[in-house]
């Protein structure tokens, strides 16, 4: 059994790396007062900028990140630009980000169709990896897995123990305090907007060309929106959103290994799984009105101008 | 600096011309585009919108590609009105074209009147179903419709692919997902020879005068529009939050379904993993670009499946990727936001210094 469940576990964690980058970005621009519906799209953006970079360097994923990350920001920049500066509806222009991402992804990955890239090999850490079972588990991982939980740290530090943690969050707690006492509210959120548009191009850029290193039309398959719904599942606290990260890596594995746990359901189940347990999580996390009304940050989704 | 600043109200024109500026720049883009890939836009734009609808079987499928558009977009456009966002149509409609499709499985080789009629019964009931289940989760646990009707499209791709893979696969199709090709007793008949346009086209041009009528006459819609303009003011007047969600996700639901139905029952005549070309989400746009107006749908629907049309005129005529069209759409609705803002703002004076 435990043959069995090493190369579940350790696919886990590299499974959970593109939900823990776009869910980090989306839970600070969250924390700030804005909710980008668009982070499917710029998944993919991300996806296919990485894919292009890669194929025409010589870097290969290593190339493939930072384009993955500037095309997400360029991508997030469209959608600050018409719901921060001109106030358009938040869900709106985060819906239409994510149909031109669509769009965009399929026109560019026309020319990559069935392309395959090397991929990045694992990365031992030295004399962890040689402990039994752990080792293989947690320290037999590609670069960028690390640089995901290194981020989660980043991240859980800024918004936990920083002046500037404390500024993003009273911007979307009271845009207008925060106004009031000087803050750029505009500025800041324009910042958290790009950041989590970097995040998840790399998110994107590590689908395409670390953990199925191929271009397939639509990749991204959804992963942006669980990421949505494990900021509100996380209650908008990066620790939790690591553990439901986890937890989703952990059901999105399943379908691979299934016939070696001695699971015996159809594969279309099991692959649906993710989805069905997204409605779940949102169903239990919802349902006490007052618990969520808590943590959601205040100006969540509304426009504000000066 | 603010470059904008409130209208004391809003502008109806500015509403009307935002579609029509949104249409203009996506042009524009386009225009820029097409030279970016060394082709005559002039030319490019005649193929997308004028060869298409060069032939009367042309225009035959611009008619079979604006009715489900068409159909599911006035569904959309009621939720859209009292802010409850469905954007998981392409699911009722997979669910609808499932449901209608079982039943002419069901009754294959049945050569009778009402199999038709069932399977559209069917298919709405399907699709207002799997509408149902997201109205349920926001009212009783209050979750978030936007992702759980999502999420519920990507489970009914998945109940298709396992329902043409295994129980309904055609067992002489080569081991291809599909279902059997249905008989004709559980098809729309083509109008004319050779043209896919059908009845099911009456079924979206009913739902559009219904609409049309439910929207501009009916109580019940003005409670919905309340409901999303003033909550507020909605729960003082005692119009049900409840209610709302309810007609809103089960009729955009049904609607879907209808037109889920129509697709197997028509174009495309079996169950396979292609039954729709994104229409689902495509809607979305048609519901917006229409100003969730009935008579605006329809001529969004068009446009939009003009599109669709021009797209694969273009993949043949000018070799250019069919997912162009999925770019244009994009473009469209970015555009469409973006000059909306104009309604309800407008660009500020430039303030003059003042001379004592």
């Amino acid at each position: 059994m435990i043959e069995h469940l090493i190369p579940v576990l350790a696919g886990t964690l590299a499974a959970a790396t593109p939900l823990i980058f776009a869910g980090l970005g989306e839970l600070v621009a969250e924390r700030t007062g804005v909710i980008n519906l668009g982070v499917e799209g710029m998944m993919l953006i991300g996806a296919v900028a990485g894919f292009a970079a890669a194929a025409h360097s010589d870097g290969g994923a290593l190339a493939g990140l930072p384009a993955g990350a500037v095309a997400g920001m360029l991508a997030a920049l469209i959608f600050a630009i018409l719901s921060l500066s001109m106030a358009a509806n938040q869900a709106a222009c985060g819906l239409a980000l994510t149909i031109f991402g669509i769009g965009l992804s399929a026109f560019i990955g026309q020319h990559y169709v069935s392309y395959s890239l090397p991929g990045l090999p694992p990365l031992d850490i030295p004399g962890l990896s040689e402990i039994p079972v752990i080792g293989r588990i947690l320290f037999h991982q590609d670069a960028v897995t690390y640089l995901g939980l290194v981020t989660f740290v980043g991240v859980w530090w800024v918004l936990k123990k920083t002046r500037l943690g404390l500024v993003l969050k009273a911007v979307g707690e009271a845009p207008d305090a925060a106004h009031a006492i000087g803050y750029p509210v505009i500025a800041i959120r324009y910042g958290a907007t790009l950041f989590g548009g970097a995040m998840a191009g790399i998110a994107g850029a590590y689908l395409s060309t670390v953990y199925t290193p191929l271009w397939v039309q639509n990749m991204v398959a959804g992963r942006g929106w669980i990421a949505i719904a494990l900021v509100v599942f996380a209650a908008w606290n990066p620790t939790r959103l690591l553990l439901g990260a986890w937890l989703f890596g952990g059901v999105t594995i399943l379908q691979f290994h299934a016939q070696g746990l001695g699971i015996a359901l159809p594969v279309q189940f099991l692959a649906a799984l993710p989805y069905l347990a997204t409605v779940v999580v949102l169903v239990l996390i919802s349902r006490d009105k007052r618990l969520l009304q808590l943590n959601l940050p205040a100006s969540l989704g509304k426009p504000w101008m000066p | 600096m603010p470059l904008l600043e409130a209208r004391p109200t809003p502008s109806a024109r500015m509403r009307l011309l935002a579609p029509l500026i949104a249409i203009g720049l996506t042009l524009a883009v386009g225009s820029l585009l097409f030279l970016s890939l060394g082709k005559n836009p002039v030319e490019a734009f005649g193929v997308f919108f004028i060869q298409p609808l060069s032939s009367g079987n042309g225009w035959s499928e611009l008619m079979v590609k604006a009715g489900p558009l068409i159909l599911i977009a006035q569904g959309l456009a009621i939720g859209f009105r009292a802010r409850i966002y469905n954007i998981g149509a392409e699911g009722q409609l997979i669910m609808g074209a499932l449901a209608g499709g079982g039943v002419a499985i069901a009754f294959d080789g049945v050569d009778a009147w009402w199999v038709l009629p069932l399977m559209v019964i069917a298919g709405a009931i399907g699709g207002a179903l799997w509408g149902a289940i997201p109205a349920l989760l926001r009212t009783r646990f209050n979750a978030q419709e936007t992702l759980t009707t999502l999420m519920l499209a990507y489970v009914a791709t998945f109940a298709l692919s396992y329902m043409v893979n295994g129980p309904w696969r055609d067992p002489e199709g080569m081991n291809f997902p599909q279902s059997i090709m249905f008989g004709d007793p559980a098809l729309f008949a083509p109008w004319f020879e050779g043209m896919r346009v059908n009845a099911a086209i009456l079924i979206a041009a009913v739902a559009s005068l219904a609409f049309w009528i439910f929207t501009s006459r009916s109580f019940l819609a003005y409670q919905l529009t309340v409901g999303g303009l003033a909550p507020a003011a909605a729960r003082y007047a005692g119009f049900s939050a409840n209610r709302t969600v309810w007609v809103s996700l089960v009729l955009s639901g049904l609607t879907a379904g209808l037109a889920g139905v129509g697709e197997v029952a028509g174009p495309v005549g079996q169950l396979n993993l292609n039954i729709s070309p994104g229409y689902g989400f495509a809607a979305i746009i048609v519901a917006y670009l229409g100003r969730l107006n009935a008579i605006g749908i329809v001529l969004a629907g068009l446009l939009m499946a003009l599109l669709y049309l021009g797209g694969e005129a273009a993949q043949v005529a000018l070799q250019l990727p069919a997912a162009i069209t999925g770019l244009f759409q994009g473009m469209l609705l970015f555009f469409l936001l973006g000059a909306d803002v104009f309604v309800d703002y407008r660009l500020k004076p430039r303030p003059r210094p003042a001379y004592a």
